[in-house]
């Protein structure tokens, strides 16, 4: 079979599942479970309005089960386990308690990526919530506002590996005497003429050129909410504020930056979620050698290159642990900002 | 001494023109109202008075200087927005002190203006409260005190009622005419009701299409309308208009006379059919359609006049108005 037909039958049938699924579900709800007619027609409507809710959000529910829900259970049981192979070649999961969290804490890279995520934690939404509030506030007014915009989020459309792949570029050096193609060293060299520096093995410093490329792509995502809320700020709280004798200064800092708060924090902890995930930069770039390994770059090493399931699937654990607080949170301020 | 001088200001955005030649003068101590259609530029004015748009060009005098090139908090001004612009992050103290921080006034100072302002208001058991744990009426006071506490030489108000449900409307009304009396401050407000315009203004000024119609006290315009607009303007419900031809064959004026003139009048020589008749009590308005014309009369006391019913209607010669085709009266 052609793929593309192939793949059209595939389209027909998971739409048509999906409209046989409420659709069936729903008539057998009405006219068999509990019919709107006959001696109890009212409870009858009530009751199927009651477990309609459910129907609809079963097959949500069912996947979410299943990809999500039960991944984790897994996960947790497997950073309890130890993968042994027996004597006659088979392998089988031996619970060991805790040993594969004790084993993470004793490696010095697992620090490390502790380390380096707690510090892209603080710099990436630092500074990307900064320069997105700077953004939507100096392209608010400008005639040419809007294509400036444009050009800030394109950044969102690429994806993290085309980043850190047009960045390595940016970051790359030459032997010296050629011509540097990396811009930072074509402009280092030509100025300093000294020889070309390899960026991205200068310890400490390269976690920071690895950092300020999420920070390009994230720029545009805070400027694109923060614009929206700089723009549903009443103009006449400004005006009173300008007749109060405000400053452009106080007007941002104490009159429009308060009054934005709710979507600043909103912004700044979406940025968290994706800097805790964040593998794809590091991956690509410099895979976590010269002292930039993060945590879920961690976890992929221990679990597809070193092949221990154990500590993969703890540190796994960790990066959850540390993410499901502050997604609480940003769910929570979300809903708050939408009333 | 004038609290205010506008000097033939004109105020165009590009190509638009939307004040023309403004001449104004406002007296120290004196309530003066802006009225007019939506889109007359009253409120533009009132921000060019305020230092919030430029005037393109024209002269504008508070209290004497000349303040074209002074920005708005330098100006001795304070303005009362329409939809109250309280800072929602601050507290009502916070909102009413900013200004006089930004002056760099003492705490003592701060402190004493405050409560003197909202004793006046009754607002002394909200201070700390935030706008939005605020009734409508209570924020409209507090943007009220916000203005008082910088005893500005000059109270600009735009709309500020058009916010607020009718029986507030009218509450607020009294309190700012209270105000106005209690403060002796000079004070400019702009509305397009022409009730409020007529219950608060020591002189009213009626704005259309960028140009000052007419300039007077309330009853100096109700009872002298310079033209027809003016006449219609002001007074509810509203005088009618209809073709001298009416009454006197040829004459090609328009006459104007105003609900209350007419009367029951079986020699009256305006006959009328009843479209509608709205029964309040104390009065009782009819409207009724002569030759194609609506004219209302509105009637003292209680009348059993019935839909469809033809009424005639007459008035006292002294009392109508005529006007030329361009509006002029004559």
């Amino acid at each position: 079979m052609h793929p593309a037909f192939a793949g059209l039958v595939t389209i027909v049938i998971g739409v048509g599942g999906c409209l046989c699924y409420f659709w069936l579900s729903n008539q057998f709800l009405d006219k068999v479970l509990f019919p709107a007619k006959g001696p109890n027609a009212g409870r009858n409507i009530n009751r199927a309005n009651l477990i309609r809710p459910w129907l609809f959000l079963f097959p949500a529910l069912f996947a979410l089960s299943l990809y999500l829900a039960y991944p984790v259970v897994e996960t947790i049981r497997l950073s309890l386990t130890e993968r042994v192979t027996q004597t006659d070649g088979t392998t089988v999961y031996e619970f060991v308690g805790l040993k594969n969290y004790a084993q993470m804490s004793s490696d010095p890279k697992f620090w490390e990526a502790m380390f380096n995520n707690m510090f892209w934690l603080i710099v990436v939404p630092a500074l990307s919530t900064a320069f997105g509030l700077l953004a939507a506030q100096l392209t608010d007014r400008i005639s040419w506002g809007n294509i400036a915009k444009s050009l800030i989020f394109m950044p969102m459309a690429i994806s993290f590996v085309g980043a850190a792949v047009i960045w390595k570029l940016i970051y790359d050096a030459r032997p010296p005497d050629t011509s540097q193609i990396g811009v930072v060293n074509a402009i280092y060299v030509g100025l300093t003429g000294n020889d070309p520096v390899q960026l991205l093995t200068v310890p400490f410093w390269n976690n920071f050129f690895l950092m300020i490329v999420l920070v390009w792509i994230q720029t545009g995502f805070a400027m694109v909410i923060l614009s929206a809320a700089l723009r549903g700020i009443p103009e006449e709280t400004i005006e009173a504020a300008i007749v109060d004798g405000a400053n452009p200064f106080q007007i941002f800092f104490k009159i429009k930056m308060p009054q934005i708060m709710g979507t600043i924090v909103v912004v700044w902890t979406t940025i968290t979620l994706v800097v805790l995930k964040v593998f794809d930069i590091v991956f690509a770039m410099t895979n976590g050698q010269w002292g930039t390994q993060v945590l879920a770059n961690y976890m992929y090493t221990q679990l597809f290159v070193s092949r221990d399931w154990g500590v993969g699937s703890a540190s796994a654990m960790v990066i959850m642990l540390l993410v499901t607080p502050i997604l609480i949170w940003n769910v929570r301020n979300a809903r708050k900002e939408m009333r | 001494m004038t609290a205010l001088t506008l000097t033939n200001v004109n105020k165009s955005f590009g190509e638009v023109h939307v004040l023309k030649d403004i001449n104004i003068e406002v007296e120290e101590g004196e309530f003066v109202v802006f009225v007019g259609p939506s889109g007359c530029g009253k409120s533009t004015l009132l921000r060019v008075i305020a230092g919030l748009e430029d005037a393109t060009s024209g002269e504008v005098h508070i209290g004497g200087d000349l303040v074209n090139n002074t920005p708005p908090s330098k100006r001795g001004i304070a303005m009362v927005f329409q939809s109250y612009a309280l800072y929602p992050h601050l507290n009502v103290f916070k909102n009413m002190s900013l200004a006089l921080k930004q002056e760099k006034q003492s705490k003592a100072v701060i402190n004493e203006r405050v409560a003197k302002a909202s004793k006046m208001l009754n607002l002394e058991d909200y201070l700390e409260r935030y706008p939005s744990e605020l009734s409508g009426g209570q924020r409209q006071r507090v943007a009220i005190g916000r203005a008082i506490v910088r005893e500005p030489k000059l109270f600009l108000f735009d709309e500020p009622l058009s916010n607020l449900d009718a029986a507030l409307r009218m509450n607020t009304r009294l309190e700012i005419a209270n105000l106005h009396d209690t403060l002796a401050a000079s004070m400019i407000y702009v509305t397009h009701d022409q009730t409020e315009a007529m219950t608060l203004a020591d002189k009213i000024v009626v704005l259309r299409d960028g140009r000052v119609e007419q300039i007077g006290s309330p009853m100096e315009l109700y009872n002298n309308p310079v033209n027809q607009f003016v006449a219609g303007f002001l007074g509810s419900p509203a005088m009618n208009f209809m073709p001298a031809g009416f009454v006197s064959e040829g004459d090609p004026r328009t006459i104007g006379v105003r609900p209350e003139d007419l009367r029951l009048q079986d020699d009256g020589g305006l006959s009328a059919t009843v479209q509608h008749v709205e029964h309040l009590g104390g009065d009782t308005n009819v409207i009724a359609e002569a030759k194609g014309t609506q004219i209302t009369a509105r009637l003292f006391g209680q009348h059993a006049i019935n839909q469809g019913q033809t009424v005639t209607l007459g008035y006292a010669p002294e009392r109508a108005y005529y006007f030329d085709k361009e509006g002029h009266r004559v």
